[in-house]
């Protein structure tokens, strides 16, 4: 049995927000499915509202200060993450995107990602497809097969959630719990452990450098 | 120790009254800067160099000789000179020059320069950056160290039987420092010849400093220059004081609101708190300035950043007066009493000179045992 760290990131704005409901209905199917696998989770929520200033300093300086860094931490050195955005002029928001935009490069290379998005209307439902993959793709990310979109219609019916959501929302936590259970836990990396491949340990030597390595 | 101040030699708008000096004004008021450092006890003056606006420095090494004419104690350096769009060739006939009209009151320190435009101007490519500082820099050395010279590389045209006049002073190179905010291949390149490693510590947090700082200290001792503790470390920081704390910080405000790279960010408070800024009174400076020890160990140079943002002159004056007055005397005696004796002092021209007669005289024992 191993014990995985799953980051939520939600970019909600409104208090309460569908976005974090979905965010949430992510979560607990994802703890179910990976209970079923044998594995315990730890999950730590990131609402980026509460980093808004934070994120458009960080677009200023080049470095995060102390709130957004322990946020930036708490996904980078997750085993998956669960990443839900509401839809803004067809797209994910300038928020959302803004904290991807922050995070090192590399820094969700061979990371599981179970995609969520929310909008007023079941027109946006390609969302996920046409902006959110490419995104993760581009990140070396490992973007769940099944992503969730929940438009306002799909919260009426009896429980709050209809069947077809709940059921999206399992299938895809699923698929998630498969990803994460073939991985070994993700170990952050030392910088300044010479053997990792961090910024500073993966520095050649400066006979190298000479060489034009 | 050595403590001075640094500019970037940028021409901003003052925004407390919206008026912009000219050049002519702030190159004027640049070399009273200087010649206020000396005349206040600081050691060092440090000129950028920038070949954009809103920068007037494009030809650090005649301004500084122009201030080396009007001061006599006073150590003449660069924030930076770049090693990349620089011709190396350029370099070492420039401060080679000015190291002999100094008097041995100049070093330098390198930097890439970070405006992708600028390399173009000088048919560079700034993704390059890193290669061309790790060649021009090997070339730059061997024109200083070595009389005749044979070189090919991939960016400049080769030299044969090359001699770079004039020959350094007394046969000893000015004094290198190798400067850069993130990239460990700059701390590397420092570390293995031996030179200093000066970092910004203005934009960013101390942590991130430190983790420069611990790298190039750890390779120093690998390629075998003594311990990592007597590896030579600069810093630099940015301040703005009065006597009392809350003038500094309601009178420096608009000038942060407005400043170029951070301004219309954090607040004046979170960058305090985030980076090395420190706007109260000198005994605050006092204390920061003490604890930057506790993260990069024992340190050699200490420059403030004091000019920029449209400050009027009149203000960096005053400032220099409570630097000189106030804040140095202290950081001096500070420093020195917790620094152990074997952690060396900045290098200077004499003690180059000093240290290479000898080594000289080493050799010629060793000779002379061996005949």
């Amino acid at each position: 049995m191993s014990s995985r760290r799953i980051a939520v990131v939600s970019a909600g704005v409104s208090v309460p927000s569908s976005t974090r409901l979905l965010a949430d209905r992510l979560t607990t199917a994802t703890v179910d499915a990976l209970r079923e696998r044998g594995d315990d989770t730890t999950v730590e929520v990131v609402e980026l509202r509460d980093r808004a200033r934070d994120l458009a300093d960080f677009l200023i300086t080049g470095f995060a200060g102390t709130s957004l860094r322990a946020a930036i931490e708490a996904v980078t050195g997750a085993d998956g993450v669960i990443a839900v955005t509401p839809v803004f002029s067809a797209s994910f928001s300038g928020l959302f995107k803004t904290f991807f935009d922050v995070l090192d490069t590399e820094a969700l290379t061979g990371t599981p990602v179970l995609l969520g998005a929310t909008a007023g209307t079941a027109r946006h439902s390609l969302v996920i497809e046409h902006a959110m993959r490419p995104l993760f793709s581009y990140l070396h990310a490992i973007p769940v097969p099944t992503g969730v979109f929940a438009a306002t219609e799909d919260w009426g019916g009896a429980g709050g959630v209809d069947g077809a959501l709940a059921g999206r929302a399992v299938r895809a936590a699923g698929e998630f719990a498969d990803l994460l259970a073939g991985r070994r836990p993700t170990v952050p990396a030392d910088a300044f452990d010479d053997a990792s491949d961090g910024p500073f340990g993966g520095t050649p030597s400066f006979e190298a450098l000479l060489r034009g390595a | 120790m050595q403590f001075g101040v640094f500019t970037v030699s940028d021409v901003t708008a003052d925004p407390t009254t919206g008026r912009t000096p000219s050049e002519a004004e702030r190159i004027k008021a640049v070399v009273t800067i200087a010649k206020k450092a000396e005349e206040v006890g600081l050691d060092v003056f440090a000129l950028g160099e920038h070949h954009n606006p809103p920068f007037f420095s494009s030809s650090p090494t005649t301004t500084l000789a122009f201030i080396a004419a009007q001061t006599s104690r006073l150590r003449l350096s660069t924030s930076t000179t770049l090693i990349t769009t620089n011709d190396p060739v350029k370099i070492a006939e420039d401060y080679a020059m000015l190291q002999h009209l100094a008097g041995g009151r100049v070093d330098l320190m390198l930097g890439r320069g970070n405006t992708g435009p600028v390399y173009p101007w000088f048919g560079q490519d700034i993704r390059n950056g890193i290669k061309l500082a790790v060649e021009n820099y090997a070339l730059l050395r061997r024109l200083w160290d070595e009389d005749v010279v044979d070189w090919s590389g991939r960016f400049r045209t080769p030299l044969q039987g090359f001699t770079s006049t004039p020959r350094p002073l007394d046969g000893v190179a000015p004094f290198v420092w190798h400067g850069s905010i993130r990239s460990p291949e700059i701390a590397e390149q420092a570390a293995y010849y031996g030179d200093g490693f000066f970092h910004n510590h203005i934009f960013w947090p101390p942590e991130h400093t430190q983790r420069m700082v611990e790298f190039y200290r750890r390779r120093f001792e690998h390629h075998g220059h003594g311990s990592a503790d007597q590896a030579i470390v600069g810093l630099g920081g940015q301040v703005f004081m009065r006597r009392n704390s809350q003038d500094a910080v309601s009178e420096f405000r608009p000038y942060f609101d407005n400043a170029p790279v951070y301004g219309h960010g954090p607040s004046l408070e979170d960058f305090s708190r985030d980076t090395p800024l420190t706007v109260g009174s000198p005994q605050q400076v006092i204390e920061r300035t003490l604890g930057f020890r506790d993260y990069v160990g024992d340190y050699q140079r200490q420059l403030f950043l004091v000019d920029h943002a449209g400050l009027p002159l009149k203000t960096v004056l005053e400032q220099l007066d409570l630097l000189g007055e106030e804040v140095v005397p202290v950081l001096r005696k500070e420093f020195a009493a917790l620094r152990p004796a074997h952690v060396p002092d900045a290098p200077t021209h004499a003690s180059r000179v000093a240290a290479q007669k000898v080594s000289a005289q080493k050799v010629s024992a060793q000779e002379e045992v061996h005949a």
